[in-house]
């Protein structure tokens, strides 16, 4: 018999996350800071909603975009918390999770043998989806000298003639850091000179600590050469209703808008129903877990720098990313042996990117409680070093 | 009076667990133990914080409560409108909660004693004969299914995954 499997699919690796962590699986009394969503259950109100909307019958497909209530209930949002204001007609695309935007996206602006500059650490679904799309990931690497920003000069020495486009992901996972006015403008040269587009993921941006999120078309330059992307499963702990959208300029949302039908359709009903009533009446729900993250950071990476983790205090996400260099362990041996020694489960940076080698990915989406135990169990290993 | 995002921060620990400790307050609000404690302190001062309490589960203590929310139809007095009724009837150490409400009645409060026959008592002889009342209704709770943001009917939640892409 033939190998079915095609050759890109078989080029592409395996979640490194998951590689890494089918172990603990198996393994009892494991507090894991590996896993990258909200540990609290979605807001009963928003359940609720759901729930009557079933019974109620609603059941069947949407418009292919969404429902419109939805677009307008979403870039109301927009504008409101961000200050970005897009077309609720035109420029909206209602997806199954930034997941299914990401894709979209990729898909809708890359052809084959584009280049498409990743900002790293990344998210590791990233490179998978260009590659996917027949384009090349170029990686380019943000430094914790820069506040894990994309810096200007690192960008323009990873474009060539063949780039199409720059992926960013911020508030970031897995480093916490996030872009301000400043760093979008540095980067907004680069990008208009060089005549690429900017796919901009801003999932976390509701879980920015000091200060609000900057998105990423605040800046005027970038309006025109921007997909962003959002949704709602980071901040209103809506993981598994895969809920989330992208905007676009109308030209690309309309090529956008044909990929989505023909390969989803449209987002589920029922997390559309969800969504709705999120924006609606969810932001005092959500405020209140972003502010018990905030709590749970600041004792966290206080603790990491207390036992001797060096941390910087991550602006946003929930991840907190402490650098093992002083210890003398790799970060992928440090994470080997605290799981199998003290049944801590974190992430080695390395899957991440080049530049997160010797980093730890901690998610602090854990209650406080499991924050302490894990802190008291990452002392007694570093002790044992 | 100022408040930050750092006031808010502790005020939202304390409520939860007014005793973690000033270390783990600090750290909690990344601030120094001197900073927090003074901010706790002006908070108290300014009247933020109002009061530390325990919530006493008094059944398990050996001494069971009843409760009863009574809804009163109060005449408002001229000039006091309904406040000095409530000062009156607030300073009774049996009402646990006093609010003026909208509606039929004007008056609702929660009132708790040992057993039914406390409760019945003291609204026949206590609030009822009092000037302005024109009528009580006295509804007893049988169970509760949730007190102060607490659900007693905890489920256990659908489990993550130890690990996500």
């Amino acid at each position: 018999m033939r190998d079915f499997v095609a050759a890109q699919a078989r080029k592409i690796p395996p979640s490194g996350i998951r590689k890494f962590f089918d172990m603990v699986q198996d393994m009892e009394d494991v507090i894991s800071l590996g896993v990258g969503e909200p540990d609290f259950a979605t807001p009963w109100n928003i359940c609720e909603a759901a729930i009557y909307s079933i019974e109620q019958g609603s059941t069947s497909y949407t418009s292919n975009r969404g429902m419109p209530v939805l677009c307008q209930e979403i870039t109301r949002y927009l504008d409101d918390r961000f200050s970005i204001r897009y077309s609720p007609e035109t420029e909206i695309v209602v997806t199954s999770g930034v997941s299914e935007a990401f894709d979209v996206a990729i898909r809708t602006v890359v052809d084959p043998g584009d280049e498409v500059i990743v900002a790293e650490p990344s998210f590791v679904a990233y490179s998978p989806c260009v590659m996917l799309a027949g384009g090349t990931p170029v990686p380019v690497q943000c430094r914790e000298e820069d506040g894990f920003a994309l810096n200007a000069d690192a960008l323009v020495d990873a474009v060539t003639p063949k780039t199409k486009a720059v992926v960013i992901n911020f508030p970031n996972n897995p480093t916490g850091g996030v872009m301000r006015t400043a760093d979008y403008r540095a980067i907004a040269d680069v990008i208009v000179d060089h005549d690429l587009l900017l796919i901009s993921d801003e999932i976390y941006a509701e879980l920015t600590y000091e200060g609000s999120h900057t998105s990423a078309v605040t800046v005027d330059a970038l309006r025109e050469r921007t997909i962003t992307l959002n949704g709602f499963s980071k901040a209103y702990a809506m993981t598994g209703w895969r809920i989330g959208f992208l905007c676009a300029p109308k030209e690309i949302c309309d090529a956008a808008l044909k990929i989505h039908q023909y390969v989803m359709m449209c987002a589920p009903v029922m997390a559309q129903v969800a969504a709705i009533e999120a924006l609606r009446r969810g932001s005092r729900e959500r405020d209140a877990m972003v502010r018990e993250y905030c709590i749970r950071r600041n004792m966290f990476v206080r603790g990491l720098n207390r036992i001797g983790l060096s941390c910087h205090m991550p602006n946003g996400a929930f991840y907190a990313f402490p650098s093992v260099a002083e210890t003398g362990l790799s970060d992928l041996a440090f994470a080997e042996r605290l799981l199998s020694e003290q049944g801590v489960a974190v992430v080695p940076g390395r899957v991440f990117g080049e530049s997160a080698e010797g980093h730890l990915r901690c998610a602090y989406a854990v209650s406080r409680d499991n924050l302490r135990i894990a802190l008291d169990r990452m002392e007694a290993f570093m002790a044992g070093l | 009076m100022t408040m930050d995002d750092k006031d808010r921060l502790l005020l939202t620990i304390l409520e939860d667990d007014s005793r973690t400790p000033i270390a783990d307050l600090a750290d909690m609000a990344d601030l120094s133990e001197e900073e927090a404690a003074a901010r706790i302190g002006i908070l108290e001062e300014q009247g933020v914080i109002r009061k530390y309490r325990a919530v006493v589960d008094w059944e398990k203590a050996g001494e069971p409560e009843v409760a009863a929310i009574i809804d009163l139809k109060v005449n408002p007095e001229r000039d006091f409108g309904y406040d000095k009724i409530a000062e009156r009837i607030g300073r009774f150490s049996q009402v646990r909660s006093l609010r003026l409400i909208s509606g039929v009645y004007d008056l609702q409060l929660l009132l708790v004693g040992r057993n039914i026959h406390e409760i019945t008592s003291f609204v026949a002889e206590q609030i009822a004969p009092m000037d302005h009342i024109r009528e009580t209704a006295t509804i007893l709770i049988m169970k509760t299914y949730k007190e102060n943001g607490h659900t007693f009917f905890e489920r256990e939640g659908g489990e993550r995954l130890p690990i996500s892409l």
